[in-house]
């Protein structure tokens, strides 16, 4: 066991950081509206109620079980030493918390943002698995996404693990750099989306016999367009008390945070639009929508170590991968993810951790977290996408079969996908007893079996 | 072959983690980093393969 020295935080850097903290639950709120409105009618309430059950599932998993996995940058954690480097792999904190001074930060900051973290880490396969996932076994699936998956390779990311050591260890840059969540929160969430998709399979009806898909339009997309401008704010929230806390980053770089954010959530949503409106005659609503939080996501990475130009970049390019991706999945890979999930986190979250290792110049101090102290500004940045490219390889080596074989496990156990009976009633009438609009006409092709 | 793309992108790790262990100067590594991640994109087509495969089936 290797104890860290704890970095300070400034009375600013807390109060900003409880600000922005408190921001996150609107990020929440907007992808479970954006979700909502993606799916279908006749499973909006339930889309909804699951959205609540698997953040408090995620809030109560994680404060017993999964904090004591991650801990903070400070920590007492367990270290190997492999070819003469420590190698920091899991927290050693005592459960339910026991371990941290809830009065004092940085450490009981960072368990606020991580409850709240980890809630939206499991809102993102519920977009995926949309008209089809039990609410049980989403929540279940949610256990072992907050006290397993999430927890340790969040440590390694943000609690002095040895992705975050990689700059000292073996001269990578600052290390695997990850600001506001691209991989931890985006690319773990949307890796898991994945599985889920795989394991649950697509929707009764969405692919002919030839393998042709059809089109299920999302049933309001005035919720995900609103979804939309709150999940705005709730990552500005989320960037910049994860810059802070995780990267050390001054209060004086909030505004660039910011900055960097809005841009980037702008230009994926213009690329977006621009991209299905030469392409089908017409903007479409709901890419856009998806282009949007794309640019959102895949600014998470670099909010704080990018200018605003390379901030445009990166969501001009988060954008066109999102529109190809979403259209690429369902039609060539037979992947049916209502919400386009996978490619809005997944790989708009890898490609945001990417571009932090072509784009990233540190003008910004970087925590050094096996010292404790802050880098010296540009120093090291050689390598930087080497560590970021070593971060990747380690969501699709570790976190995909991960998140693949718990839920593949949990799934022989208790069958993750409603009976076709459940499909065809909606999931608000199977599994609530009550529809989402009982004083709507209900189309009656709506009920026919496809 | 799910199971054969798993552990292709499981040794594409592995591969990755050998290169930051064992190899100190810098193009061996970045070679053999890149090499990891090549194995776990196949790993990654082979695993996408095999659930198509069913799909086909049920239809």
């Amino acid at each position: 066991m290797m104890p860290l020295p704890v970095p300070a935080l400034s009375d600013t850097s807390a109060t900003l950081c409880i600000f922005f903290i408190l921001l996150v639950p609107l990020a929440i709120a907007g992808l479970s509206l954006a979700n909502t409105g993606l799916g279908r009618s006749r499973s909006a309430a339930h889309s909804m109620l699951a959205s609540l059950c698997v953040i408090a599932v995620a809030a109560v998993v994680y404060v017993i079980f999964g904090f004591a996995w991650q801990g903070f940058m400070g920590g007492p954690a367990h270290a190997i030493v492999v070819g003469g480097k420590p190698w920091n792999w899991i927290a050693a904190e005592p459960f339910f918390t026991r371990g941290i001074d809830r009065s004092g930060w940085p450490a009981s900051l960072v368990l606020l943002l991580q409850i709240l973290s980890v809630g939206l880490t499991a809102m993102i396969p519920l977009g995926a698995g949309a008209d089809r996932w039990r609410l049980g076994a989403a929540c279940a699936s949610t256990a072992l996404l907050a006290g397993i998956t999430y927890p340790i390779f969040a440590h390694w990311v943000w609690a002095g693990g040895w992705l975050a050591q990689l700059g000292v260890n073996y001269g990578l840059g600052h290390g695997f750099v990850d600001a506001g969540g691209g991989s931890t929160i985006q690319a773990l969430g949307g890796l898991t989306a994945l599985s889920i998709a795989w394991i649950l399979g697509p929707r009764r009806g969405k692919y002919s016999a030839e393998g042709m898909p059809a089109a299920i339009p999302g049933h309001n997309p005035v919720l995900v367009l609103f979804g939309c401008v709150l999940a705005l704010v709730g990552w500005i929230g989320l960037n910049g008390a994860g810059a802070i806390l995780f990267t050390g980053a001054d209060p004086g770089f909030v505004v660039l945070i910011a900055i960097n954010t809005m841009l980037a959530a702008s230009s994926a949503a213009l690329a977006a639009a621009a991209i299905t409106r030469i392409r089908f005659g017409k903007p479409d609503a709901s890419l856009t929508a998806n282009g949007w939080v794309g640019g959102l996501v895949a600014s998470s990475a670099a909010c704080a170590f990018v200018d605003p130009i390379p901030a445009i970049i990166i969501g001009l390019v988060s954008g066109a991968l999102v529109t190809f991706s979403v259209e690429w999945l369902e039609l060539h890979l037979a992947v049916d993810d209502p919400s386009g999930a996978i490619s809005v986190h997944a790989v708009a979250g890898i490609w945001g951790v990417l571009a932090l290792g072509f784009f990233g110049h540190f003008p910004a101090p970087v925590l050094n977290v096996a010292a404790g102290q802050l880098s010296v500004p540009g120093a090291g940045d050689t390598g930087q996408w080497l560590a970021q490219l070593v971060g990747v390889a380690t969501l699709l080596g570790f976190v995909l079969p991960l998140a693949y074989g718990l839920n593949w496990v949990l799934n022989r156990f208790y069958p993750q996908r409603v009976p076709a009976e459940g499909e065809r009633q909606g999931m608000d009438l199977y599994e609530l007893g009550a529809g989402a609009y009982p004083e709507f006409l209900t189309h009656t092709d709506d009920f026919t079996q496809r | 072959m799910k199971l054969v793309g798993f552990l292709l992108l499981l040794s594409g790790w592995a591969l990755v983690l050998s290169a930051l262990i064992l190899l100190g100067s810098t193009l061996p590594r970045t070679s053999f980093i890149l090499a990891g991640v090549g194995v776990q994109a196949l790993g990654l087509v082979l695993v996408t393969r095999s659930h198509l495969v069913p799909r086909r089936e049920r239809d």
